[in-house]
């Protein structure tokens, strides 16, 4: 009797092991606690929220000439814009509205989300096309200004809620948090650099004459205007550069490893208010 | 003893121009090069793992081969290729070492 026990026991030990290999043995709870101890054991004096200031929050300098410049913000130029367009039906007489709950007032926080139909992650950018597709429209590109106009909008609509990212009972789901945290943790490109490298391993420090950004928080800003490109970017647009500031070709906007890795960056900033849209050197 | 000089300097001669003409690169040559770096760079474009630097070189040795200066469309071809095969290499030595940099 015990023998068979110790066989059934056994058994089932067998048949859970590769399942957990098949997940990538990801523990989003575990991951997201280790990473939030990071930072503030790192950073013990700032704020919690203030990581959502990217480098302001790392460089008072930087912080001053940023509380100078939002006298007048860059972006506002973009959330007007995003807000007309936002208003404006579309052919057949719908509105961006009718695609969102609460008609697309104070959502973003709960963007990205893993869609179960179509077994991926839907950033906002992504369900704002959907959308238009749906209503006989045609798509945006992810990188330009109307995109980030849009989001920009729905972003200041939700400014101070906080990022409210779910991880549903799916292993799909769960496979493409993992995905986001290998493409997070991986080195590419000819300067062999991974995300980490500059925004976990290094922020606060100069990368020639930029302050890196915190990964904490990274995602709560966007989209954002850059001075560097003197206009706004959506997140694809900025992940672009990055790629390409490492020497990596980038991939095209809103590709599944872009769409993943906001998916786990935003959940490890879970809780963390919608600062966006930023303003970034 | 003139003679001698003579004969000396031509066999030099010879032997210089038999190498030039050895090392010289022909179109073939950079046809060779460039197919070579064009499979390696479909492999690293498979990985997802491109490097802005290998098409930069590749772009430079068609520019070479395309004005006629096969030994540099070669070299630059051949640069491409080790470029693409770091990205290659890059790729697959990330697959394995990613998780160590996790934070936990």
């Amino acid at each position: 009797m015990l023998r068979k026990l110790l066989i059934a026991l056994a058994m089932v030990a067998g048949a859970a092991q590769p399942l957990l290999a098949a997940e990538g043995a990801s523990d989003p709870k575990a991951e997201f606690k280790a990473f939030r101890s990071y930072f503030t054991n790192r950073f013990p004096k700032l704020a919690l929220d203030d990581f959502v200031n990217g480098p302001y929050s790392m460089d008072e300098g930087l912080r001053k000439q940023w509380k100078a410049i939002d006298e007048f913000p860059p972006y506002d130029f973009a959330i007007d814009k995003g807000k007309a367009m936002f208003a404006t039906p579309f052919k057949n007489g719908k509105t961006y509205g009718d695609c969102f709950p609460n008609k697309g007032i104070g959502v973003r926080q709960n963007y990205p989300q893993f869609d179960a139909k179509s077994g991926q992650v839907i950033t906002l950018d992504v369900a704002l096309n959907r959308c238009r597709e749906a209503n006989g429209e045609q798509p945006f590109d992810y990188t330009k200004d109307d995109m980030a106009a849009l989001t920009a909008y729905m972003a200041f609509t939700s400014r101070g809620k906080p990022m409210d990212i779910t991880i549903p009972d799916d292993p799909r789901a769960l496979a493409a948090y993992t995905k986001g945290k290998e493409y997070f943790y991986t080195r590419r490109g000819q300067l062999n650099f991974s995300c980490a490298s500059c925004h976990v391993q290094n922020p606060g420090n100069h990368i020639r004459t930029e302050v890196l950004a915190p990964a904490l928080g990274i995602m709560n800003a966007m989209p954002i205007y850059r001075s560097a490109w003197g206009g706004m970017g959506t997140t694809s647009r900025r992940l672009r550069t990055c790629n390409s500031q490492v020497r990596g070709v980038p991939l095209p906007g809103e590709s599944e490893e872009y769409r993943d890795v906001e998916y786990y960056l935003s959940y490890m900033a879970n809780g963390l208010p919608i600062s966006g849209p930023g303003t970034r050197p | 003893m003139r003679t001698r000089t003579l004969i000396r300097l031509a066999v030099l001669a010879s032997v210089a121009g038999f190498a030039t003409a050895a090392v010289a690169a022909s179109a073939d040559d950079y046809k060779a090069a460039a197919a070579k770096a064009d499979a390696a760079i479909k492999q690293a474009h498979a990985l997802k793992n491109e490097w802005t630097t290998t098409g930069a070189a590749m772009k430079a040795a068609k520019a070479a081969a395309d004005a006629g200066k096969f030994d540099e469309a070669v070299k630059h071809a051949q640069e491409a290729e080790a470029l693409a095969n770091g990205s290659i290499a890059q790729a697959k030595e990330q697959e394995k070492l990613w998780p160590d940099a996790v934070v936990r």
